[in-house]
């Protein structure tokens, strides 16, 4: 993992300073809050409905145990006791006084943590695959890179008024795991003929109100150019995105109205001029980076296979947990296990600081000390012993965290929706609790399979409704909670925006709605191969349209 | 009928208040300065204003509110919720310290 060299601790504690100053002449008056709010959104900190929010960056999702500790600390001595991990890979408390803040941020520096930019028109913090530097068909490890963006970009000083926020992605596997393709820039790190690594870069990505799927703007980038074309993207976006115009602010829409070759041609003129400039990567500085991040020495433990076909045999629960959330190690000796945050009718991404406690120690035994946390807003051990599952798998049972259901129908995105969020119309976590709730049950979850459900409470999309392969976006309409479905959505490496079925459901139809587009695919699937997406796919929206809104289903 | 409400939530910790009668911030909507016509809400606007400026409240807004006996019912959920707490979790917010119906 990277560590903080002196450069970092004292500027994270610099800033921790500066905000603490802040803090106390904003309670003294001395500030005004239009003065302020800049501040603290610089600072990560939001108002919600109920109290203040501080959302804490987790760079590409990595933590060690000390931190993962660590924040359950914080969730205990300075909020209710649980903490909501996000689709950007963050973490939200719900209830911190503002009083408690600078000392909050003070405890996050401790470990070094913070919440820079995960607010305000700048880059954002930059997620990457939570399987990065542990999945089998990974090319090579995404975070240093990552790393390198995170060093460059935090308080750049010339992109930290951008025209809107900006959110960068990086994956390093075939398989997009991290949602590039819904990014402002997606970077997939991969090798060429030559065996050389470099990026594949999409640009122009991006949900809420205007989804659009990223444009690739070039099959190849040497790694060494990654500063270099990265800050040509972004001094054409700052130069040419609008100003005018909060919703077209954002850089999907200068590509869309720029055109993707005429932008590509801006990006590769203003990188003539970078190309070779200090920016250019020397190749010791990637290795410094890379150092940190060098896959650990993972001892031999080939006894593990055979002691899995026995403990399978044996506990049919635990066999469904290991099929569904243990994912192929490069080393065949371990797997990479996911920590469902998806208790069936539970509250999606949401942890106790005890659950926080007990994963912090359990991946210090048994996962190298390390931890992720995924966009999906589920945890991640990522270097776990096959011999060790037993165990690892006994430990999360104590505390509700063995839910078998990574990737199924259950394990559902939701934003905090009106529970808790000021720009929220509808509420999102009780229809995902109701989803859950009404497939829960093992075997229908098994047999319909990989499914995956994301709901937004707003047209701004922290639910990634529009890449969920069934979408849920929650409106207002005459005082009443009114739910939109989207069909078709996904966010890998074939990424679509979902297609609109028509009129919405009531809060009390849309569980019901969702049923019967479950029941159409199971009618329709060729076999139990085809999945949701897959089947989608081949007959179109007609047939589900049909199940919602014929004559028969409105009578019914 | 509907009238208005003050609320605003607390500078020091985010709390969700209404102006009160008195002229004091409430934790709770009972007691709450009910506006019912024109020259009412102006004054309740100005009094927002007022706190801002004093730097107690942040994110002043006036609310329609309904009421049904003694009790001030929020029309929009997004305010019913403020006054009680998160909807799925009724351990937590206003709600916790004092029972009530569910905002839904």
């Amino acid at each position: 993992m990277y560590r903080y060299d002196e450069f970092d601790h004292a500027f994270v504690s610099a800033r921790v300073d500066q905000f603490k100053d802040q803090v106390e002449r904003r309670l003294a008056g001395e500030l005004t809050e239009d003065q302020f709010r800049p501040l603290r959104l610089m600072n990560g900190v939001y108002l919600q409905l109920h109290a203040y929010m501080l959302r804490v960056a987790i760079p590409y999702g990595t933590l060690s145990s000390r931190q993962m500790r660590k924040l359950a600390h914080i969730a205990r001595h300075y909020d209710r006791g649980y903490g909501h991990f996000t689709t950007r890979q963050n973490l939200q408390y719900n209830w911190p006084a503002l009083k408690d803040m600078p000392k909050v941020l003070d405890e996050l520096a401790s470990v070094e943590m913070h919440a820079l930019q995960t607010s305000g028109n700048c880059i954002r913090n930059v997620t990457a695959d939570h399987f990065a530097g542990a999945a089998a068909d990974e090319v090579a490890d995404p975070r240093p890179y990552a790393e390198i963006l995170r060093q460059w970009s935090s308080m750049h000083p010339e992109f930290s008024y951008l025209p809107r926020k900006f959110k960068i992605a990086v994956t390093g596997a075939e398989r997009d795991r991290a949602a590039i393709q819904v990014h402002d820039i997606g970077l997939h790190l991969k090798k060429n003929e030559a065996g050389d690594l470099g990026f594949a870069v999409y640009v122009g990505g991006g949900q809420g109100r205007t989804p659009m799927v990223a444009k690739k703007i070039r099959d190849f980038l040497p790694v060494e150019d990654l500063l270099t074309y990265t800050t040509a993207i972004m001094r054409v976006y700052n130069l040419n995105g609008r100003r005018d115009n909060k919703y077209k602010a954002r850089i999907k829409i200068l590509v869309h109205e720029t055109g993707t070759e005429e932008l590509t041609r801006q990006v590769e003129t203003e990188w003539q001029v970078l190309k070779d400039s200090d920016l250019k990567l020397p190749q010791q500085d990637v290795d410094a980076i890379d150092s940190y991040f060098r896959a650990p020495n993972l001892p031999q433990r080939p006894e593990g296979w055979s002691g899995l076909a026995a403990a399978r045999k044996a506990d049919h629960a635990f066999a469904t947990w290991v099929d569904q959330n243990v994912t192929p190690h490069k080393n065949p000796d371990y797997g990479v296990v996911t920590i469902s945050l998806k208790p069936i009718g539970g509250i999606p991404g949401d942890a106790t600081d005890a659950q926080m406690d007990l994963v912090a120690d359990i991946a210090e035994k048994f996962s190298q000390d390390e931890i992720r946390v995924s966009h999906e807003q589920n945890l991640v051990l990522p270097h776990v012993a096959i011999a060790d599952l037993r165990i690892v798998y006994d430990l999360l049972l104590t505390d509700g965290l063995a839910t078998a259901n990574a990737g199924l129908i259950t394990d559902i995105i939701a934003c905090p929706g009106l529970d808790y969020c000021a720009l929220a119309n509808a509420r999102s976590i009780p229809v995902a609790q109701r989803i859950s709730e009404r497939f829960g049950q093992p075997d229908r979850q098994a047999d319909i399979g990989e499914l995956k459900i994301k709901i937004s409470g707003c047209i701004n999309a922290c639910g990634h409704h529009h890449v969920g392969h069934i979408g849920i976006l929650g409106v207002e309409k005459k005082g009443e909670e009114l739910y939109q479905i989207s069909l078709g959505g996904s966010g890998d490496e074939i990424c679509t925006i979902g297609d609109i079925t028509g009129r919405g459901f009531s809060s009390e139809e849309i569980v019901d709605a969702v049923e019967t587009i479950v029941d159409r695919y199971l009618e329709i699937r060729t076999d139990k191969e085809e999945t949701f997406l897959a089947a989608y796919r081949r007959v179109g929206a007609a047939p589900f349209k049909d199940a919602l809104y014929s004559e028969a289903a409105n009578a019914a | 009928m509907s009238v208005k409400v003050l609320t605003a939530n607390r500078l020091t910790d985010g709390e969700a208040v209404w102006l009160g009668a008195n002229g004091e911030w409430l934790e709770q909507i009972d007691g709450a300065l009910i506006a019912r016509h024109a020259e009412a809400v102006t004054a309740l606007e100005e009094a927002g204003k007022a706190a801002i400026k004093s730097n107690l409240v942040i994110d002043v807004n006036v609310i329609d509110v309904e009421e049904r006996g003694t009790n001030l019912y929020p029309l929009r959920l997004r305010e019913r919720i403020r006054q009680l707490g998160p909807t799925i979790r009724l351990d937590l917010g206003k709600q916790a310290e004092k029972p009530k119906a569910s905002a839904a």
